[in-house]
């Protein structure tokens, strides 16, 4: 009886542990007062429309949102083809070439942004937005690369080599035979390359700059002037997006067979 | 010469520096259904995928109908396969599966259905034209991809291991099957198996290959009756050789009577060939197994474990116990080396 109650608790705390900054970051956002407290002073919806209406969210989204679905896409481009040829063929070295791939995954990001300041943005004079862009897509590919090599190995290969004796080239074999029973694992490396880049900070924080800045930087460095509760507002929004996203993959394609 | 459909003049395969088929030459006639028999390693799957195009020669050609199609891509042969597996395409319904080599050839969509329903309606599966392959059984698949490389009318049929997946029923009726719409359409077939039951079941000729080559091509009986070697007497089910010259044979590493003559080489008896019950030799019962219409013994001898059968309604052996049998000369099959 005791024991049964003891585990209740601990998964409470858990959960609570686990769910619980979120739950106070959207009652935060919704506060009628002028700082981010909580408990808040009041209720209002005042900060979460206030979101729209500011400035320099608006363009840090709209380049949080281009370099999340543009250096998905890219990093998709170069992953597949990356995927296919790991998972077909006996590369030499196969395996090394894996590990490396997923190298981002394992490197702090902290290291990963220091390093492309220091050895490509500074000495090549690469722009804000070009790096940004590049970091982000490197940071993307390994995602791309794991998750579609994973829905190529359930894929038998004696499937193109039918498709080619009934008139196929190797370009149609792979458009018309390999693509369409990979598209829920090029699905789910979409969406978690998406969530990655969207989400991401300490490589951001590196190499954004005057201007130009992705949403989770832009989010702390107004936090350093103006202390209101539109941060909490913005980030409740934020996580409302991800886990939306989330749920739909899981729903339409079982994403977590890929994660 | 006409009546060749494929040609293979000394073809050589290799993977990478190992050479699988050495210099190999066959003929191929045109309507046949012709098995390539042997165990696995034997090149005979390494042959076929040759002769789709799947695999180039590194030296030697192929002709087709007459035609060098060694250099020729596999889409542009006109060869069909079905695959060991089916590799029938998982995204698409049975109906798209087998329309989408017509579709490629751009034929107009009602010529593609007409062609497609006679396609699955031959092979009896008209009525699962919109099932997904998941959604079918083993021999539902083996049908439908059967119907997939039929309706595009290849000048030859490969087929890999066609029977190797399916159960003991399904195999009669699929080898029933597989000889109907050999003898309805007309299309030359050739078959890759290990087993030599189904290659001597369903074939016309048969190829028996060994570490690249071929061992012996005949009918099959043929090949039953009349194996040329020591290899393809085992692998027709003659299970007790020996070593053979003049009057003498090495059995176990002793030189034993042979009771009669031979030319030196080998001669061997099939495990029915071999009489139970009287004879020159004795040994011991170590293993008996009651099969329906015969029993089967392994008599551990001074000639080693002799495989004898006799049939069922015969006397039976206790395990242990001492047997006398004999190698008579009428059941002899002698090799010459």
């Amino acid at each position: 009886m005791t024991d049964k109650w003891i585990s209740r608790l601990i998964l409470g705390l858990t959960l609570t542990f686990l769910i619980g900054p979120f739950l106070i970051i959207i009652v935060a956002g919704l506060s009628a007062g002028e700082t981010l407290v909580f408990p808040p002073n009041g209720l209002s919806l005042r900060w979460y429309l206030k979101v729209f209406t500011v400035e320099s969210f608006r363009e840090s989204f709209a380049l949080s949102m281009f370099l999340a679905i543009g250096g998905t896409l890219v990093a998709l481009l170069l992953g597949i083809p990356a995927a296919y040829a790991l998972s077909r063929y006996k590369i030499p070295y196969g395996e090394a070439i894996k590990t490396i791939v997923a190298a981002p995954i394992i490197v702090p990001g902290i290291i990963v942004g220091l390093a492309l300041l220091r050895y490509m943005v500074m000495p090549l004079n690469v722009g804000i937005t070009m790096a940004l862009f590049l970091a982000h897509t490197a940071l993307v590919l390994p995602y791309a690369v794991r998750v579609v090599t994973a829905s190529m190995m359930n894929l038998r290969s004696d499937i193109e080599e039918a498709a080619i004796l009934l008139g196929c080239t190797r370009l149609q074999g792979f458009t018309k035979v390999v693509l369409p029973n990979i598209r829920s694992g090029v699905l789910a490396a979409f969406i978690l390359g998406f969530v990655t880049s969207f989400n991401q900070v300490p490589v951001s924080l590196f190499l954004s700059g005057p201007g130009v800045r992705t949403l989770p930087i832009d989010m702390l460095a107004y936090m350093e002037i103006t202390y209101d509760p539109s941060v909490a507002a913005l980030s409740a929004l934020l996580a409302f997006l991800s886990v939306g996203i989330v749920a739909l993959a899981e729903k339409f394609l079982g994403f977590s067979r890929y994660v | 010469m006409s009546d060749q459909i494929v040609s293979i003049k000394k073809m050589t395969l290799a993977y990478g520096d190992t050479v699988a088929v050495p210099e190999l030459d066959l003929d191929i006639k045109k309507g046949e259904l012709l098995a390539l028999l042997g165990p696995s390693g034997c090149g005979k799957t390494t042959t076929m995928r040759a002769i789709a195009g799947l695999l180039a020669p590194k030296s030697g050609a192929i002709f087709i109908d007459g035609r060098d199609v060694t250099r020729v891509p596999a889409h542009k042969r006109g060869i069909g396969l079905v695959f060991q597996s089916y590799a029938l395409f998982p995204h698409l319904s049975s109906f798209e599966n087998v329309a989408f080599g017509l579709r490629l050839r751009k034929l107009p969509s009602a010529e593609v259905k007409v062609k497609v329903e006679a396609g699955l309606s031959s092979v009896g599966i008209l009525h699962l034209a919109a099932r997904m392959p998941a959604e079918m059984s083993g021999g539902q698949q083996q049908r439908l991809s059967l119907a997939r490389s039929l309706v595009m009318e290849p000048k030859v049929l490969l087929l890999d291991e066609p029977l190797s997946n399916l159960d003991a029923r399904l195999r009669l009726e699929m080898r029933t099957e597989l000889q109907r719409v050999q003898r309805e359409t007309g299309v030359t077939m050739v078959f890759v198996t290990h087993d030599q039951s189904e290659a001597l079941a369903l074939a016309d000729r048969i190829v028996l290959m060994k570490d690249g080559k071929i061992v012996q091509i005949g009918t099959p009986d043929e090949l039953y009756n009349k194996p040329v070697d020591a290899f393809a007497a085992d692998f027709m089910g003659f299970e007790n050789i020996f070593a053979v010259d003049g009057e003498q044979m090495t059995a176990a590493g002793q030189s034993v009577a042979l009771g009669f003559s031979a030319p030196k080489g080998h001669v061997a008896w099939r495990p029915g060939g071999v009489a139970v019950g009287s004879g020159a030799h004795s040994g011991t019962v170590i293993g008996r197994a009651f099969v329906g219409e015969r029993r089967e013994y392994v008599i551990d001898s001074p000639l080693g474990q002799i495989k004898a059968d006799t049939p069922a309604n015969e006397p039976s052996h206790p395990m242990g116990e001492e047997v006398a049998f004999d190698l008579p000369q009428a059941s002899a099959r002698i090799l010459p080396a």
